[in-house]
């Protein structure tokens, strides 16, 4: 999912002559009829699906209910619970993973030693089945016998072991540290593949100028790198918001629905409670949302850049 | 520039300091699943297990469930990236090579399949594949993922056909060759690096999917890897971390030996791409 940052270079050759569309549709055939079935009008029909009742079940009459859905939901407060749960786990991780990324790129784009190594371990977390990665955290955060509290207590921040994904209070925070360890890497590789393609020159001009390394990177870097920040954190906002499976798999939206992100609602709304209509409209809602935020997130950074 | 002696001491702490909490946890599943079930039960663990303990493995691959979610995920990924790659490839070459009204309605389709909550596709699709009788089934889990990885593999592979010098296939469209002659012998073998590589990405992103498997198959027999993971966890109480863990890093391997083929190719695509951006 990370190459949309890997546009290719438009090709040059003028095309549109008859011929040339002809054949391009030709070329296109095979993949059309399976992505305009399984992709374009199951995506149409969910958004639809949104102002209707429908349910699971297979002879239920499904009637169109205009905003009714809509209705309900602005007066569910379990869903205002868990799009506020969505929009802290969204910010937080999207931000926390950023810093940290940027200063694991920041390292990586010096002349350390053993960079290569470096480079390919960040990457690992990338490419591990996220329920395993949801199996690994639980070993690592499992009260009685895992690393992490054995180490607090070894170091006596704690006296008595913490259940992290189970308490009310430490479920968020464990799973937005979760969530930062796995979105990390390929923030880090895509801030790292900005980070070399500044020109060199303009620090050495600045350290000419007596420019501080702080400044450099301020005045510099930051300034450079804002067009691969603003996509790197636009997609991971958007990858965040729609997570799923890991948290799932961690706490399932526990303790007392304390993780329920927004998508693990909309699911246990569709397939535990036959609500499709309902969840549909979840999805709606999900989607205004993004394109919201998105319109208003890049509205403002390309205006500044200009 | 010379990097001062305290600065440069305090950016390798720094990088072990990301090291440890990027690489600690795979090595804590791995050690946990070489350990022998007394050790686990131990409240003071350790990083190394006292002695290397392979049992769990076997337990893991004794049972039936996990072998069976083994086979139905090599199925699903091997299938889905055989597709895959049968329809992306003239869509990419398309894509790559004609100026038409196709494309930004392509890229558009692209996009917008990143910005939608997968709640809103698979409610429909689950509604679409049951009266085709494929929810359930192999084949309906692969030609959902085929469709769910094509934009990925259409991005990575527009790259590569861009890359094939355009000379070549203008000399063979003079010798007389046609389209798809020229694609099928000219194309087509200088992309194999780029097929490779789209391969293996799809079947990576098949082997670890979880969502739409989720959704798209109940029957116990045809779960995937993933799904017989999940359930153990869910079953917890009564469930034994040791095999656990040796099924989880089972299942990563197929994921990490591919990915450390694509681990270079991948950062230097990323790299022209983000420099052109």
């Amino acid at each position: 999912m990370t190459a949309t940052l890997t546009a290719p270079a438009p090709a040059k050759k003028k095309g549109g002559r008859p011929k040339a569309n002809r054949e391009a549709i030709l070329l296109f055939l095979p993949a059309l009829l399976p992505v305009l079935i399984l992709s374009v009008y199951p995506l149409i029909r969910g958004i639809a699906l949104g102002f209707t009742d429908a349910r699971a079940g297979l002879r239920v009459e499904t009637n169109f209910v205009g905003f009714d859905n809509f209705g309900k939901l602005l007066q569910n407060n379990l869903f205002w619970d868990s799009f506020r749960i969505g929009v802290i786990w969204t910010l937080s991780v999207t931000i926390l993973q950023f810093v940290a990324a940027l200063g694991l790129a920041l390292l990586l784009n010096t002349n350390l030693k053993f960079r290569g190594v470096a480079r390919t371990l960040a990457l690992i977390p990338w490419a591990m089945p996220p329920v395993v990665v949801a199996i690994m955290w639980r070993l690592l955060l499992h009260p009685t016998n895992g690393p992490v509290n054995e180490v607090l207590q070894k170091l006596h921040l704690t006296d008595h072991p913490i259940n992290f994904l189970g308490d009310f209070g430490t479920a968020l925070p464990a799973v937005i540290v979760v969530g930062i360890w796995v979105g990390m890497p390929m923030t880090t590789i895509t801030l790292l593949a900005g980070l070399q393609g500044i020109d060199r020159t303009l620090y050495e001009a600045a350290a000419v100028d007596g420019a501080s390394t702080w400044s450099q990177f301020w005045n510099i870097t930051l300034p450079q790198l804002r067009t691969v920040i603003v996509a790197i954190t636009s997609l991971d906002m958007i990858w965040n918001f729609n997570s799923f499976g890991l948290v799932y798999v961690l706490t399932a939206g526990g303790p007392g629905g304390k993780t329920m992100l927004p998508m693990l609602f909309a699911y246990n709304e569709a397939f535990r409670y036959g609500n499709f209509g309902m969840a549909a409209a979840m999805g709606d809602v999900m989607v205004v949302i993004i394109i919201a935020f998105l319109f208003f997130y890049l509205r403002n950074r390309l205006r500044s850049e200009a | 520039m010379r990097t001062k002696p305290g600065v440069r001491a305090l950016q390798y702490v720094a990088v072990v300091v990301y090291l440890v909490f990027l690489g600690f946890p795979l090595l804590w599943l791995i050690s946990s699943s070489l350990k022998s079930p007394q050790e686990f039960a131990s409240i003071t663990p350790s990083l190394l297990p006292k002695h290397f303990d392979v049992s769990n493995y076997s337990d893991a691959l004794n049972e039936q469930g996990l072998v069976r979610g083994l086979g139905n995920s090599l199925q699903i990924s091997i299938y889905s990236t055989i597709l895959v790659l049968i329809v992306a490839l003239p869509v990419s070459y398309a894509l790559a090579r004609f100026r038409s009204r196709l494309r930004p309605l392509t890229n558009g389709w692209i996009l917008v399949s990143q910005v939608f909550p997968v709640i809103l596709i698979v409610i429909p699709l689950f509604m679409i594949l049951r009266p085709l009788h494929l929810t359930n089934t192999i084949p309906g889990v692969v030609i959902v993922y085929m469709v769910w990885s094509l934009p990925f593999a259409l991005w990575m592979l527009q790259g590569y056909v861009a890359a094939v010098p355009r000379e070549l296939e203008e000399a063979a469209s003079v010798d007389g060759a046609g389209r798809i002659r020229t694609i099928v012998s000219i194309v087509m073998p200088l992309l194999r690096p780029g097929l490779i590589a789209t391969a293996m990405f799809t079947f990576i992103s098949a082997w670890n999917e979880f969502f739409f498997a989720l959704v798209l198959l109940q029957d116990p027999e045809l779960k995937t890897l993933p799904l017989v993971l999940a359930r153990f966890v869910g079953a917890e109480g009564q469930v034994q971390f040791g095999p656990l863990a040796a099924a989880s890093v089972l299942a990563t391997v197929p994921s990490l030996v591919f990915f450390a083929f694509l681990q270079r190719r991948l950062t230097s695509g990323l790299l022209s791409g983000a420099v052109k951006g």
